[in-house]
């Protein structure tokens, strides 16, 4: 192509396609754009050229002459096209705006957790009347895959954890001869906070992910839609007993970590030169029942929180292929948000009433 | 004579034991309108990934142009990719993008378009198939039938010599689906495509369509070949003249149109 800048003449080759027409592109959106356009020759010509054509002529004005009929025929659909939109700008909105958008975000998102839980609610009480309802066997493989199949992960975390502490606590309390008590601190931080809390963390990231990636999936599917024109109501169906599992999983899986735990810190103890009945008989003239109970009680809130969300999440997830990531990732912050905030709660509690 | 654009030879299909066609052989000419036919499930989505590359045969070979994509180096397999687009029966756009990005995903990649070239050859090739309006929204927030169109208007952004359309207007409207058939033929004629189009609809088979097969679930093969008005006359085989009649198989003969 060439184009004589003195008469605004544009004179156009046998072919016009996308590599040359990204070349001279910038002839159709800057100021010196051609007049007339010599395109006799053009014969063969490609989408990028068709709309190099259609905005010669559209918005730069430019008059087509010689243009074949074939090439006129391909250009005739995008007549009334109209012009490109300019590219959407990003305005800045004030902070004022910022801050409230977010708020309301912030209130649906409450809202959307209230209805959810008071379905929640009403369905499982509906099922508590009627245990027939309950979907037993997705309850157990739910169970079997958030349970027994974290006890290496739980396990190993809660252990090492246990054997930390141990050793950190060991030379302070040491140095005022104290050491025995090592255990009063390694087993009460366990069973009270960290057991419950790193248990319900781990199944945050192992299950409450995976129950939002899996509803989330069958929502952008329309299956949960499938669902409920068969009559199905999707908060039995998926909800009741991935919270049930939830329910039922985390005390058991928060016991094994406190066990393991403990067992990490008499390790490093009788590697220090401790007896173990030394040990045991302190562990046992430092934990009371309400101690165990204190973890055990949390621990079923957690679970119940943890597997609520991810349901609640993948419930909630919007359309695409991404929405579901979104979703997963929603699942964990939300859920490590809530056990962390719940746990606080809980220390006022036992606090007030002096557990 | 100038030599096919694809090359199917002794072409045999499998999902692993599971023998969907055998021993098939057709050929599809430089800037014809070529259509598969055949009842449900009788394996045209399969020979189609066949064509373009995405299963490899069990046995036989495939040639785009010559070329086996099943062969080819990396840069021979794209440049023979760059040589056809293909729409998919589930439509499969990126569901975070807008039509217009999905259009405009390809050009980026492969060519130097400046971003408002890219949006303006996008914006053409949705008003091809009528969504010029649409360009803003999202795969989710169109209908089935519109999100079939918009992935036509992929399939087109490169300008490819081969255009490969898994039931493409089932699920739309007579009307649009004949602005649907028109454009195929404006492209085949004007700009020279080459299209490959599976098909179900009738009408559209007889206006667009330079030369039908019809594959056969039973046999595992070609049943039928040949222009379409001609085998719903003159096709000896039952099954075939049932299809073209609408009606089932086994019903008595006679008294069609
Ligand atoms: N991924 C797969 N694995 C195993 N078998 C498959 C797979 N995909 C398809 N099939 C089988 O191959 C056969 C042909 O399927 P195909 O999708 O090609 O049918 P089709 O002719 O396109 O039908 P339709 O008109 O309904 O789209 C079917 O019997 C199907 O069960
Ligand atoms: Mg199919």
């Amino acid at each position: 192509m060439e184009f004589n800048r003195k008469t605004g003449c544009l004179t156009l080759d046998e072919t016009l396609e996308a590599a040359e027409v990204s070349r001279r592109w910038s002839l159709v959106g800057g100021g010196k754009s051609p007049r007339e356009v010599n395109a006799a020759a053009l014969r063969t010509c490609d989408g990028a050229g068709l709309a190099f054509l259609w905005s010669l002529r559209g918005p730069a004005g430019a008059r087509l002459d010689g243009l074949r009929p074939e090439i006129a025929a391909l250009l005739r659909p995008f007549d009334s096209l109209p012009e490109c939109p300019a590219e959407p700008v990003e305005h800045d909105r004030s902070l004022l705006v910022h801050i409230g958008h977010a708020t309301v975000q912030i209130l649906a998102d409450t809202r959307a957790q209230i209805e959810f839980i008071g379905e929640f609610t009403s369905t499982a009480l509906a099922c508590c009347a009627k245990p027939r309802l309950v979907r037993w066997t997705d309850m157990w493989l739910v169970a079997q895959r958030a349970g027994v199949d974290a006890l290496v992960v739980a396990g190993m975390v809660s252990f090492l954890t246990g054997m930390i502490m141990a050793f950190q606590s060991a030379i302070p309390l040491r140095q005022f001869g104290v050491d025995i008590f090592v255990v009063n601190l390694v087993a009460l931080a366990l069973l009270r906070e960290l057991g419950p809390i790193m248990t319900a963390v781990v199944l945050a990231g192992r299950s409450g992910s995976a129950f939002a990636a899996e509803i989330g999936t069958m929502k952008v599917n329309q299956e949960i839609d499938a669902l409920v024109t068969m009559g199905i109501d999707p908060m039995r169906f998926l909800v009741v007993p991935r919270v049930l599992a939830g329910f039922l999983v985390t005390p058991v899986l928060t016991i094994y970590s406190n066990a393991l735990g403990v067992g990490g810190g008499f390790l490093v103890m009788m590697g220090l030169g401790f007896p173990f009945m030394a040990l045991w008989n302190q562990l046992v003239s430092a934990v009371a029942m309400s101690d165990v109970m204190t973890g055990i009680i949390k621990s079923l809130v957690f679970g119940v929180l943890v597997a609520g969300v991810g349901c609640l999440r993948g419930l909630q997830t919007g359309a695409g292929a991404s929405a579901v990531g979104v979703s997963t990732t929603r699942a964990v912050v939300s859920s490590i948000f809530l056990i962390v905030t719940v746990d606080a709660v809980f220390a006022a509690i036992f606090y007030a009433i002096q557990w | 004579m100038v030599s096919p654009i694809i090359e199917v030879r002794n072409l045999t299909a499998a999902y692993g034991d599971a023998v969907i066609l055998e021993n098939v052989s057709f050929d599809v000419r430089r800037g014809e309108v070529f259509v598969i036919l055949g009842g449900s499930g009788c394996g045209k989505s399969t020979l189609m990934k066949h064509l373009i590359g995405l299963l490899s045969p069990a046995r036989g070979k495939v040639l785009i142009d010559g070329g086996d994509i099943h062969t080819a180096t990396r840069a021979e397999r794209e440049v023979l990719l760059k040589k056809f687009g293909v729409m998919y029966q589930g439509g499969a756009l990126f569901g975070s993008m807008t039509l217009e990005e999905n259009v405009t995903l390809a050009m980026e990649e492969f060519t130097r378009l400046p971003p408002a070239a890219r949006r303006l050859v996008a914006r053409m090739k949705l008003a091809l198939v009528g969504l010029e309006r649409f360009s803003e929204h999202f795969p989710s927030e169109v209908s089935g039938g519109m999100q079939k169109r918009a992935a036509i208007a992929r399939a087109m952004a490169l300008d490819p010599a081969v255009l490969f359309l898994d039931e493409p207007s089932a699920g739309l409207d007579p009307v649009t689906s004949a602005g649907l058939d028109e454009l195929i033929l404006s492209l085949n004629k004007n700009l020279g495509v080459t299209f490959v189009i599976v098909s179900h609809e009738l009408a559209s088979i007889y206006a667009v369509a330079d030369r039908v097969i019809m594959l056969d679930g039973k046999t595992k093969g070609i049943i039928a070949e040949g222009v379409p008005a001609d085998l719903r006359d003159n096709c000896p085989d039952p099954f075939v003249r049932a299809f073209f009649y609408r009606r089932a198989p086994d019903a008595p003969s006679g008294g069609m149109p």
